[in-house]
């Protein structure tokens, strides 16, 4: 039997006495993109807080198998899974070094490997060979994902002063540059127009197909949810109540009646 | 013309308020002062000052307005007037004349920056520059290494101009401790982001490490050097460990309380310490165990002995002159380098954002301490030498306004500016101990700088950042 | 059992000092989410404020005094919030809503420049005051120990407790404090519900220099001593004060002061008198690295 990728089983996660997250379980695969849907407050972040090392959860397992190897996310220290787990997230918020250059912030992305590299510092200091190779493939690696998103010729601005779509683009970038098995994304599609909304599904859809690794995807636009997610989580006050392919979540009557309240079921049904 | 006459009026208004304010703020403090009679305190009164005072706010508030609303001449001319006033009226008080310098000082600087940077602002938006550093980088990608190469042999040839005396020299000597501290903080606070209001105790650390360790095992200055330095990097984790968690406010307190317990346990643990008395006789470095005093002890030799050349005092002074110069130097090319490495780059990606860098595998509590270590061992080195220079210390140079003054030394250059903080300190350590008289009122001028240039440039003087890597060139050619 | 009792009179005293001093941090810490560092310089302000009017007012004696002080008091008050005010208008003002650095560098250059002030305008020397009210109880006597409760023990104490009560009454009653605890929530949101916060942040201060301003007059009539340099060492203890009581809460203040009144004295009392400071500094790590929160205090959930 082959392992899921990640897997969360049981998750629960309480503050005080409100439960953000209740009893969640699921799996998220390789080579495809699993969506987490639900009205606001239905405990979408926390679930990516929890598998991110932020919170740790009140009760739950969260395993990531990759090479052979299990993590237990429960367990760790958000720097180590996104070190060693290479679960990577992007935020709801953005969250880039806004007075660093676009370039700086993909090659930062990088630090553990380069870091090595430059046998901590040593190497780099004395300007070894070695930790100058690594360095360029680091920057020809940022350059690629700087094509991929567009941003090549403005590789040298401060990543701040990018407008508002170039910043949720780089701030995916900046995360794929850490080489992550599974990439959570928070929202990337809020505030973007059309044309930036569509760029972005064909970007999430390339990073699927040709790096082959697994999306895990927060959205309220649910044109970008149908259209690219191969399955889709929906959560209701911490809890999940549907589970499948977007056509088969789309006429689910529990999922309809937690988004449009109970009387208007009827309705839909008649449009449908 | 109506609307210009009310202007006016609400200028001064609103000039007259500020000065009320400023009378009752004087009232008690500048109008009245206790002196020690005979029989206890007694109160006198200074009228003539409190008036001088409120006057000279009124003045400045007044020009204050009218450089925000654009005025460029009238408030040069202004305070430059003021400023003559100062120099050569015969004023009551030499606060006062202090005042009227510093403050025609401060309204000529503030009216000259507001119409540069209004210039520089209007070039900017023509040519769409994403900043208006970019504009200034081409420039000094160009000519930076000349400038550089110039100032480095300038400070070469330094100790052989005609106008450096003994004094001059030492003081050359003690602004390049206060480079070398400034830029060792500057890893802290300018790069890492982590404000250390406790800096002074590696400082301490570093002295006493090399005083003691002199003074009981008959060390030289060149093996207590690395000592110094690792056993402040060393204390830096010390220290760091237990509150790099905290946040950015509180962490600085908690620096501060170090800092403080640090200097008590110098005074009070008298055994190791000497307590107050603090330690002296601490030896001067030699060249390669040439010493420089008249008669050398039993068994070696002096530099001057060696060379065969008269023996002068002031080679002592040139040689610490030359110690401070190449440790500064090294100081900086490292700095410069590690800038550029991962390390450096994660140092600045935490001061930008500690939850990204978490999210993308960087360890905070690791690149704090790598940043505090550094910066502490730097502090530790400064700390070496300024125990050679003195030959003497004791725990009253280490008090928490010195690690104030070097903040101060690191906030005006542009936190993160390697030329900004040396100009800063030779600004800040060079000048006031030149113009003794101006000793007193240093303090307050620091105080007075950090306040406003927080308010009106919280960037610093000198700030603009180069990345560590670049794609394409500045001039907008494609690289690499 | 006596020395014990000592201690205990001499660190409540003392604690309810460095209570006056913490409620000043703590509000506004609660209000504008910095430390003020110059808070301790205007508790040493108030303490010159206060000498110089006793000063001017003092020598009309006998028993004109108790009116005398009632005036200091006032006056003391008064001039020291005028300067909690300028305070927050030239240093904190500007810089609403710039990084935390930022405004703490501001405060400690604002720390620096009254220091210095002080110190040019009325001389770096000592100032000492003969005891004005003298006297006290006698409470026990076990060898040649005596066991002393003094009069302006008893003043310090009393007076303090009374101006706790009554600001906190301000605090919890009034328009203006409910305007306070607004700000403290969501600080947008009331200034579009129509509360003035630069009014609100400026009465914050003026009501925290008014309260360090009584503290800087009891310590000059207590101890007789003060010089320019008595805000730095007062301050950071009453800061400590106000972080072991959970800073942002008012009877957190209270209690941290009398806390940190109570330690230092025993401390002294029973350990070493030259470490009661690192007692007081040891205190603020271990509270700040295991309980940032404080006694009293909520804890800040971090968002992301």
């Amino acid at each position: 039997m082959t392992q899921p990728l990640l897997s969360v089983e049981h998750l629960s996660m309480r503050f005080g006495g409100l439960t953000a997250v209740d009893d969640l379980s699921f799996n998220a695969v390789d080579r495809e993109i699993t969506a987490i849907i639900g009205p606001n407050g239905a405990g979408k972040t926390t679930v990516f807080n929890c598998l991110t090392g932020f919170y740790p959860p009140t009760v739950g397992r969260l395993t990531v198998s990759h090479e052979t190897t299990r993590y237990r996310l429960e367990r760790m220290e958000g720097f180590r899974i996104a070190r060693e787990a290479r679960i990577v997230r992007t935020f709801q918020n953005i969250r880039l070094f806004p007075q660093m250059s676009v370039l700086e912030n993909l090659v930062v992305a990088q630090h553990t490997r380069l870091m090595r590299a430059s046998f901590f510092s040593v190497a780099g200091l004395l300007g070894l060979p070695r930790y100058r190779t690594a360095e360029a493939e680091a920057v020809a690696k940022a350059k690629l994902w700087l094509d991929r998103i567009g941003l090549l010729s403005r590789a040298d601005w401060d990543a701040g002063n990018l407008p508002y779509g170039d910043q949720r683009r780089l701030e995916i970038a900046r995360a794929m540059c850490t080489e992550p098995v599974m990439l959570c994304l928070d929202e990337p599609a809020a505030g973007l127009n059309p044309r930036e909304s569509a760029g972005l599904n064909e970007l999430l859809i390339s990073i699927r197909d040709e790096d082959q690794i697994g999306v895990l995807l927060i959205e309220h636009d649910m044109s970008v949810v149908m259209e690219i997610s191969d399955k889709v989580i929906v959560l209701e006050y911490g809890r999940k109540i549907a589970d499948g392919e977007p056509d088969e979540v789309r006429s689910d009557p529990a999922v309809i009646r937690a988004y449009l309240g109970e009387e208007n079921i009827a309705e839909v049904e008649l449009n449908a | 013309m109506a609307t210009q006459r009310q202007d006016w009026f609400a200028t001064l208004k609103e000039s007259a308020i500020t000065a009320a304010v400023a009378g009752v703020l004087m009232l008690p403090m500048i109008g009245l002062y206790t002196s020690t009679r005979a029989g206890g305190l007694a109160v006198g009164t200074r009228w003539i000052e409190l008036a001088a005072g409120v006057f000279l706010v009124f003045l400045g508030r007044l020009a204050l307005i009218r450089i925000q609303n654009g005025d460029r001449l009238a408030p040069i001319l202004g305070g430059l007037l003021v400023i003559a006033t100062g120099f050569y009226l015969p004023l009551p008080n030499g606060l006062l004349t202090v005042c009227c310098i510093a403050g025609g000082a401060i309204i000529v600087l503030r009216s000259v920056f507001v119409w540069g940077n209004s210039q520089l602002q209007a070039s900017a938006n023509q040519n769409d520059n994403p900043t208006i550093a970019a504009r200034v980088q081409p420039f000094l990608k160009k000519y930076g290494p000349w400038i550089g190469a110039a100032v480095i042999a300038f400070a070469i040839a330094f100790p052989w101009l005609p106008f450096a005396d003994r004094r001059l020299i030492d003081l050359a000597t003690l602004v390049l401790i206060y480079v070398m501290l400034g830029w060792g903080l500057n890893i802290v606070v300018g790069l890492a982001g982590l404000l250390d209001l406790g800096y002074v105790a590696f400082y301490a650390i570093g002295a006493y490490s090399f005083a003691l360790l002199s003074s009981n095992y008959d060390l030289s200055f060149w093996a207590c050097l690395p000592v110094a330095a690792m056993l402040a990097a060393f204390l830096g984790i010390l220290l760091g460990f237990p509150v790099l968690r905290l946040r950015g406010d509180y962490l600085a307190i908690v620096t501060l309380g170090f800092g403080e317990m640090i200097r008590i346990i110098l005074i009070n643990w008298v055994e190791f310490t000497k307590g107050p008395d603090g330690i002296s006789g601490i030896p001067k470095p030699t060249l390669f165990g040439l010493s420089f005093s008249r008669r050398p002890s039993e068994g070696t030799e002096s530099f001057h002995q060696f060379f065969d050349i008269p023996y002068a005092s002031v080679d002592r002074i040139i040689f610490l002159f030359y110690v401070a110069l190449g440790l500064a130097l090294l100081t900086n090319a490292f700095i410069l380098r590690i800038r550029k490495l991962p390390i450096g780059r994660a140092w600045e990606a935490l001061r930008e954002d500690e939850i990204a860098c978490r999210s993308l595998g960087l360890n905070p509590t690791n690149v704090k301490l790598s940043a505090f270590a550094l910066g502490a061992m730097f502090g530790g080195l400064a700390g070496a030498v300024f125990a050679a220079r003195q030959s003497f210390i004791s725990p009253e140079s280490f008090t928490f306004i010195e690690s104030a003054i070097i903040l101060a030394v690191v906030v005006l250059g542009g936190m993160g500016s390697q030329v900004g903080v040396a100009i800063a300190a030779i600004l800040l350590i060079g000048l006031p101990e030149w113009f003794r008289e101006l000793q007193d009122y240093r303090m307050l001028a620091f105080g007075a700088l950090m306040v406003a240039i927080m308010v009106w440039r919280p960037k610093g003087i000198l700030s603009f950042r180069e990345p560590t890597l670049r794609l394409h060139e500045p001039d907008g050619k494609v690289g690499k | 059992m006596e020395y014990f009792l000592q201690q205990l009179i001499n660190g409540v005293t003392l604690g309810a000092i460095y209570g006056l001093i913490a409620i000043g941090y703590t509000m506004v810490y609660g209000i504008i989410g910095m430390i003020n560092f110059a808070h301790g310089e205007i508790f040493m302000i108030g303490a010159f404020v206060a000498l110089i009017s006793f000063l001017i007012l003092g020598p009309s004696g006998g028993a004109m005094i108790p009116i005398a002080l009632l005036v200091v008091l006032l006056i003391a008050m008064s001039l020291t919030a005028v300067y909690g005010w300028a305070l927050e208008r030239i240093a904190y003002r500007p810089l609403r809503g710039s990084p935390r650095l930022a405004a703490l560098i501001s405060a400690i250059g604002m720390s620096i420049v009254l220091q210095n002030y002080v110190q040019l305008s009325q001389g770096a020397r000592v100032k000492t005051l003969q005891p004005v009210i003298e006297g006290g109880f006698q409470l026990m006597k076990a060898g040649n120990f005596t066991v002393v409760l003094s009069y302006m023990q008893i003043i310090i104490v009393v007076v303090t407790v009374s101006l706790m009560a009554a600001f906190w009454g301000v605090i919890t009653k009034t328009a203006l404090g409910r305007a306070q605890r607004a700000c403290e929530q969501d600080r947008t949101m009331a200034a579009l519900l129509g509360i003035d916060v630069d009014r609100t942040i400026s009465i914050t201060f003026v009501l925290g220099a008014s309260l360090a301003a009584v503290a800087g007059m009891m310590v000059t009539l207590y101890y007789g001593v003060i010089d320019f340099y008595v805000g730095f060492l007062a301050g950071i203890k009453a800061f400590t004060a106000a972080v072991l009581g959970g800073i942002g809460s008012i009877p957190g203040a209270m209690l941290g002061g009398m806390l940190i009144g109570l330690i230092e004295a025993f401390w002294s009392g029973y350990f070493s008198i030259e470490y009661k400071d690192v007692a007081a500094f040891s205190i603020l790590v271990l509270v700040l690295v295991f309980r940032p929160s404080g006694l009293l205090g909520r804890p800040e959930v971090e968002k992301v």
